[in-house]
């Protein structure tokens, strides 16, 4: 099975075909120009991976809280921790890197404030 | 009207104006005030909620606002005093800064020197000439994204986005995540403007697909965005007949391009560049006027913060070094545009500088394995090849202080691109 990926490592965006067995193993990487080309490649044929980002409501103010993931999560887990953040009840006063949801959907990575609300 | 008078007075509290109050203080600076016309300083890296800041300068990715609040911690360290809600009105050539706001009212301040940090804004839709009715529903990104990300309003549920920058791509994924289906992103260009890494995260994640060589012909609507027409274009980006497709939708995002903000430059009367749109400035970010600096995107649009930073640490140093009365430059380089290139900062260079010096510009179209040339007269100082060089990334080059030995300043700098062979 033949897979195509863009690479994102700088401007010049190579266009990676990745040779997978059956079992989803990389057998070989073609068209990078550089390791990290292999590298992402690689990474982004077995696990994608993504930091999200989002906002959230606070109930007491009036600008809502942006949060991170604290590192990056599976790709195909972003829906659902967006789902999970509609649950989140936060008020103010929140710190910058504050937990906001723990081991967001299993991932064992927390959703943390990337900034303070007075 | 009450009269102050402060020795540096910076306009604009974004990663700029912060970064160049660090510097000023840091040189022993006293007396210094930062007007933020915002109720809070930060710029718009507060509303720039995604990751993928500060990879140069703290060597980590951080999001928009957790770059801001290390300036602004340390700005608070040095007991800088940030005045947010006020708006500068005008800038005197004799650094006389007229503003006004809600608690003092209208105020002048006398400056020692002035830094201009006051950023850039989008072109609007009426810069593009685009036909259809004048609905509600059209939105710049930074927009829409001040509405998301700072204030908690979607604009709306089904959106096209025309013009494919970092800040349109960015908004896409917002959009979708926040709710939204996002149908299409539409380039004018054969090439994206955006880092390949927001074409995969922020469209290809979602499956959201990229028209290049195509834009919006039609705008319909009575009162609400209703649906636009978008067309392949030819090489000369003419619309082509019959390529026309429909997009039912309420709401369209523009990410169009930037512009320096430089109104306030205009009445202190700072000579611009017809190529960047900000001021013209020497190897210490000072412009046409003595005394009054510029740093940041209303100098030139960056595409990394971190840039603005380093630039702007430079322009509060500079602002620094005028104050105390050290002696300045008298005699100057040119530096112009060659071939390939658009809009070098700084456009003149003093002499003999003490320190590098960073020459940044675009090149103006995509080439690939192809070398930049830095020369005077027939001597080269710099030649550097790479892979590629796209408008979409600011290329900079260092020139170290013995480059400029020997050279005389009736020849300019030329900066140019060498094509390379296929």
């Amino acid at each position: 099975m033949e897979q195509r990926i863009t690479c994102i490592n700088c401007p010049v965006g190579c266009r990676m075909t990745v040779t997978l067995n059956e079992a989803g193993e990389v057998l070989k990487v073609e068209g990078n120009t550089c390791p990290r080309g292999a590298k992402y490649a690689r990474q982004e044929c077995t696990l994608p991976l993504r930091m999200i980002t989002a906002v959230i409501p606070v109930e007491n103010a009036a600008t809502p809280l942006s949060v991170k993931t604290a590192s990056p999560v599976p790709k195909k887990m972003i829906s659902q921790v967006m789902e999970a953040l509609k649950q989140v009840q936060v008020s103010a006063p929140v710190s910058l890197g504050q937990v906001i949801l723990p081991d967001v959907c299993g991932t064992g990575v927390d959703m943390i404030a990337t900034r303070p609300l007075a | 009207m009450n009269r102050e008078r402060v020795d540096i007075l910076i306009i604009g509290a974004g990663p700029a104006g912060l970064a160049a109050a660090i510097a000023a203080r840091e040189d022993g600076i006293s007396s210094l005030l930062v007007l933020e016309r915002e109720a809070q300083p930060g710029g718009i890296l507060r509303q720039c909620i995604h990751n993928g800041f500060g990879l140069h300068r703290f060597q980590e990715e951080l999001t928009g606002p957790e770059y801001a609040q290390r300036d602004i911690d340390r700005a608070r360290e040095l007991d800088i005093p940030i005045e947010c809600g006020v708006t500068v009105l005008s800038v005197s050539a004799d650094r006389v800064v007229t503003c006004v706001s809600p608690t003092h009212g209208l105020r002048q301040i006398e400056a020692g020197a002035v830094i201009l940090a006051m950023g850039c804004r989008e072109r609007p839709r009426g810069a593009l000439c685009t036909p259809g009715t004048r609905c509600a529903g059209i939105y710049s990104a930074g927009t829409a994204q001040r509405f998301v990300n700072l204030e908690g309003f979607m604009p709306g549920k089904r959106v096209v986005i025309l013009g494919s920058g970092d800040i349109g791509l960015i908004m896409a994924r917002r959009m979708t995540l926040q709710g939204a289906k996002v149908l299409a992103c539409v380039e004018i260009m054969p090439y994206s403007s955006g880092l390949n890494r927001n074409i995969v995260q922020c469209l290809q994640d979602y499956d959201i697909p990229l028209y290049l060589s195509h834009t919006v012909t039609d705008i319909q609507g009575r009162e609400r965005l209703e649906r636009v027409i978008v067309s392949e274009v030819d090489a000369r980006r003419r619309p082509i007949p019959g390529t026309e497709m429909a997009f039912d939708c309420d709401t369209l995002l523009l990410s169009v391009g930037l512009i320096p903000e430089n109104e306030l430059s205009e009445s202190a009367g700072v000579q611009l560049s017809p190529t960047t749109s900000g001021a013209v400035v020497s190897d210490s970010f000072e412009t046409s006027v003595p005394g009054v600096f510029a740093c940041g995107n209303v100098l030139h649009v960056h595409d990394l913060v971190d840039h603005v930073s380093d630039e702007s640490f430079q322009a509060g140093h500079a602002a620094a070094a005028f104050v105390r009365g050290e002696p300045r430059a008298e005699r100057w380089f040119r530096v112009e545009d060659g071939e390939g290139i658009r809009g070098c900062v700084p456009q003149k260079i003093q002499l003999c500088p003490s320190a590098s010096v960073t020459l940044m510009f675009r090149p103006a179209d995509v080439f690939r394995n192809a070398s930049v040339v830095i020369s005077c007269s027939e001597r080269e100082l710099v030649r550097r090849k790479a892979m590629i060089f796209t408008p979409g990334e600011m290329a900079s080059y260092s020139l170290k202080p013995e480059c400029f030995q020997g050279l005389s300043e009736t020849d300019p700098i030329v900066v140019r691109i060498e094509k390379g062979v296929d």
